[in-house]
């Protein structure tokens, strides 16, 4: 008996969705990351103005002074829709469980030394409390933000800044112990080194521009304080005692060049779509940027001492230069 | 005038490797795509090249070229790969 093996090609009637097909001009195959995205923004049928902000509707553009033609254009680089978010996010973690198990079955926090200790613990440990903050600006921005591209893209941000704080939990706990936490948070509360970055971080909380909040926190504050605390801080430590910090805070430290480039992205095409959100975007960052980089400085010095305003001005000419190159004149 | 013969790749057919796909035909004018039920043939007259930079583009985040080999399933020419570029030609 003889069998003949065919292979019959089924051209399916039609690549995506014709929501997706009228967005891309053509009938192609899509991106999962294009099919999660396009369109899911709720345009019609409100019910009714919401009581808190009668003078608008409940998903809208005019919560923010930057206008765009189409919010879509607002793309992720990184693609994440939740499937692709959550895989990336469970590799790193997976990552930095290792670290924190191999940090803790060599017995490399009781070896550290005592002073670079302090130093991490007075450094790191209150950044929690920022980290919370950067969570609550994440969510507001998603919360009152428009377009499915910006907006999911802020809560996955906003949801990395939570497991960032986590993160810095654990190091005080194995690093040290829980009254690290309750001095970490009484420094936060108390100590003037750390009231400029509180009352920056507490006044990003009542930005009521979506967009303005974006820029305060994602890129001023977020751009100086990862590259000061995950690579000068971090640095330094490394010097005076080994590299275990450098392993604890390996998710915040990765996690920063991938978020830049949503960051970097974003700007870039809100200042292309005009002169006018270009502007906007400038005034904005030069404000914020300013600031940040002023509450930062006291933070600095307590964990690099004199090296602190050289390490500063270094963070600040990276991040002025990403942004030039996203279009801004900074 | 004599014909450049064509060097061909040819990839699964999935959501991994469309932006390989589109990185090829975006770096070499005069690619033909054949897709084939669970697959897909990029001919290109002379020589293909495949660029690390166009796919992160494409992707956004970092590539290696190495993973292009998870999908694919067949080739002609002679390869001639650097981190930054896998080339395929018939010359020598």
């Amino acid at each position: 008996m003889q069998i003949d093996l065919r292979t019959v090609s089924i051209t399916p009637l039609r690549q995506t969705y014709n929501h997706i097909a009228d967005y891309l001009g053509a009938d192609k195959a899509a991106s999962r990351y294009v099919e999660a995205t396009m369109g899911v923004q709720g345009t019609t049928n409100f019910h009714y103005r919401p009581t808190w902000d009668p003078e608008r509707e409940m998903f809208d553009e005019r919560r923010t002074a930057i206008k765009m033609k189409d919010w879509y254009v607002l793309k992720d680089p990184r693609q994440y829709y939740y499937g692709s978010y959550t895989q990336a996010r469970a590799r790193m973690q997976e990552t930095a469980e290792s670290d924190f198990d191999f940090v803790e079955s060599r017995g490399l926090a009781e070896s550290y030394d005592d002073g670079a200790r302090r130093a991490a613990l007075d450094f790191y440990i209150p950044l929690r409390h920022v980290a919370w903050g950067g969570n609550l600006n994440g969510g507001y921005q998603s919360a009152y933000g428009y377009g499915t591209a910006i907006t999911q893209a802020s809560l996955y941000a906003s949801m990395d800044q939570l497991g960032i704080a986590q993160y810095l939990t654990r190091l005080g706990l194995l690093m040290g112990n829980e009254a690290e936490l309750e001095a970490g948070k009484h420094a936060w509360l108390n100590a003037p080194a750390w009231q400029p970055l509180r009352k920056y971080v507490e006044d990003s909380f009542v930005i009521k521009d979506w967009f303005e909040n974006f820029v305060a926190q994602n890129m001023a504050l977020d751009g100086l304080l990862f590259g000061l605390a995950y690579r000068e801080v971090d640095r330094k430590l490394n010097e005076r005692a080994g590299p275990t910090i450098s392993m604890l805070t390996r998710f915040p430290a990765e996690w920063f060049p991938e978020t830049s480039k949503w960051v970097d992205a974003v700007v870039k095409a809100t200042a292309a779509e005009s002169a006018e959100n270009k502007a906007l975007l400038e005034k904005w960052y030069a404000h914020w940027v300013a600031r940040a980089q002023e509450a930062l400085a006291p933070v600095a010095q307590l964990a690099l001492g004199e090296e602190a305003g050289e390490a500063l001005a270094r963070v600040r000419a990276q991040l002025d230069a990403r942004m030039a190159k996203a279009g801004l004149a900074v | 005038m004599t014909q450049v013969p064509n060097v061909f790749i040819a990839l699964q057919r999935n959501e991994e490797t469309r932006p390989i796909v589109d990185a090829i035909l975006a770096d070499n004018p005069g690619a033909l795509l054949d897709e084939q039920p669970a697959m897909v043939k990029i001919n290109v007259p002379g020589r293909l090249v495949v660029r690390r930079s166009t796919i992160e583009q494409e992707i956004g985040r970092d590539f290696d070229l190495q993973e292009l080999h998870v999908n694919l399933i067949t080739l002609t020419g002679h390869i001639d790969e650097s981190d930054d570029e896998f080339v395929l030609s018939w010359v020598h």
